[in-house]
């Protein structure tokens, strides 16, 4: 399974999370994990999810999640995991 | 898993440390596009390229979305073109007219540059060989997006005399044709010695005859999360120096891999080489002089420079290699003085002279680049540079080039202008004593001592 990678960064606001998993679940794609930290005091959370399923082209999911990041004032991305696993793996 | 540090490291790089993915550049050969009949042969390569790389700008931009990569250059490497040609071009109008069409091909399928222009003399030239060389003026002139080299020496063979004489007044005659840019011409020509066939990285890229019918290559960079990372280990000892570059350099690389083995499997074009380079641009923090600083230097040019860079070097080889199954190209540090803002500062406040940046080319990948010089400086003056640069690579078995502009109607003290990638380069003093008679002897220079191996 090819996984992907979402990071969202921003200042902290009520109900981030909330918008992103909503979409997410709209679009039939699988959390496997998410976690969160502050750096810089800056709001920094990455999922990990599967795509596969989902009915949209990966462009399109990416599109859309940087445009609900856009509403809410924060920076959504979505990254195949590949590049994460190539730098920090051997 | 990876987790969330990996993950904001690996986009700090990217977003803030310029990060990216130099370029993918497809090597083409043309060998099966020769023909006697020059009409017939622009078509069949124009054909070739257009159809071969019509997905590669697509490609590469697929996978920067996807991945989050900047992948900055596609490009295209062909076979030398002196050998392309022989049987069809019987002027240097001839191979102006080839010229043209590999310009039409690169704008039809979108690259920015392509590379090929070129012909390999390190021990004669032929007949088609010197008419590709007269032609490269008129060349770089009449296009955009052709860059031309020309391999004048070897390790093996020594060094062409001829051609280096020759080429001196083919630098003078393209600075003059585009002396409306600041005699940007120049910058798209390379004089090589031991020039690699699977250089990914123009202006010097051609696809070499001892490549497949196509092969991608690709170039990654970094000097700017090269310093970052150093700026965290500022006064350890050299072992801890060492060691961060090369963990740097392995991230790096690997990267690399990824988009090379990603653009091959969906070009269905066979991956060839990484090519291990630091690749500076002009963006404020992507240099490496800057890291020379970090390292300890008040600037570039300062004693002490050649060791860094010697240092610098290596260790970023040494990290690559083993994140790379396949590693080529010119795959060091490279030092192109309009090309990184360091370095202009450098030259600008006198920290760096010509002849330090020769000695600094001894320790790294290629050479004396992108290096502005007087208008007025004769044609023997810069046979006499290159023929300073092909000999250090002859005898120490390396790739050197030299990619020189002799900007016509500006001197020392002010600035010729590229634009882009190529920057901008304050005009250097050279040194006025001549060589005329040197250079004028004629023939070659034979092969070192070391060289006889067998």
């Amino acid at each position: 399974m090819k996984k992907t990678i979402i990071t969202v960064l921003g200042k902290d606001r009520v109900g981030i999370i909330a918008k992103v998993c909503t979409y997410l679940a709209n679009n039939k794609v699988n959390i496997l994990d998410i976690s969160q930290t502050i750096v810089q005091g800056f709001f920094n959370m990455m999922m990990i999810v599967d795509i596969n399923d989902a009915q949209k082209d990966f462009d399109i999911i990416q599109e859309e999640l940087a445009q609900i990041g856009e509403e809410i004032g924060v920076i959504i991305k979505l990254q195949r995991e590949d590049i994460f696993q190539s730098m920090h793996r051997i | 898993m990876i987790n969330i540090q990996e993950v904001i490291e690996t986009n700090t790089m990217i977003e803030k440390e310029n990060l990216d993915v130099r370029t993918i550049t497809l090597g083409i050969s043309l060998l099966s596009c020769i023909d006697s009949d020059l009409g017939r042969l622009k078509e069949k390569v124009y054909t070739r390229i257009t159809t071969l790389a019509k997905d590669l700008v697509a490609v590469g931009r697929a996978i920067e979305r996807e991945y989050g990569i900047p992948i900055v250059n596609k490009r295209i490497s062909v076979t030398p073109i002196a050998l392309v040609g022989a049987s069809a071009c019987k002027s240097p109008e001839d191979f102006v007219e080839l010229a043209k069409t590999l310009d039409s091909a690169a704008k039809t399928v979108g690259v920015n540059f392509i590379g090929g222009y070129s012909a390999l003399v390190s021990k004669g030239m032929t007949m088609s060989d010197e008419l590709l060389i007269r032609s490269i003026p008129q060349a770089l002139a009449c296009t955009d997006r052709v860059c031309s080299s020309v391999n004048v020496g070897s390790t093996k063979t020594g060094l062409d005399m001829d051609a280096v004489k020759l080429l001196g007044g083919i630098v003078k005659e393209t600075a003059e044709l585009t002396k409306e840019r600041d005699s940007l011409g120049c910058a798209k020509l390379v004089v090589f010695c031991n020039a690699p066939d699977d250089n990914p990285f123009m202006a010097g890229a051609f696809h070499g005859v001892t490549e497949a019918d196509a092969v991608i290559n690709v170039g990654v960079s970094g000097p700017g999360v090269v310093k970052t990372a150093l700026e965290s280990v500022k006064g350890a000892d050299f072992g801890t120096l060492c060691d961060t570059i090369k963990k740097t350099a392995f991230k790096i690389t690997r990267v690399g891999q990824l988009v090379a083995k990603e653009a091959s499997r969906r070009l269905g074009i066979p991956f060839g080489i990484i090519d291990l380079s630091l690749a500076p641009t002009p963006a404020v923090g992507d240099s490496i002089a800057e890291i020379f600083e970090v390292m300890g230097l008040e600037c570039a040019g300062a004693p002490g420079t050649t060791a860094a860079l010697a240092l610098l070097n290596d260790q970023v080889k040494k990290g690559g290699v083993m994140a790379s199954s396949y590693v080529g190209g010119l795959s060091g540090a490279f030092i192109p003085v309009s090309e990184d803002q360091g370095m202009i500062h450098a030259v600008e406040t006198g920290a760096l002279t010509l002849e330090k940046l020769e000695a600094m080319t001894c320790v790294c990948s290629v050479g004396l680049d992108m290096v502005a010089v007087p208008g007025e400086t004769g044609a023997a003056t810069i046979s006499g540079i290159i023929a300073d640069e092909m000999a250090i690579g002859m005898v120490n078995q390396k790739t050197t080039a030299v990619r020189i502009i002799p900007v016509i109607g500006k001197d020392v003290g002010e600035t010729a202008e590229f634009g882009g990638l190529l920057g901008r380069a304050p005009i250097m003093p050279v040194n006025r004593y001549s060589c005329e008679d040197f250079i004028s002897r004629g023939g070659r220079i034979p092969a070192p001592i070391h060289s006889f191996k067998n």
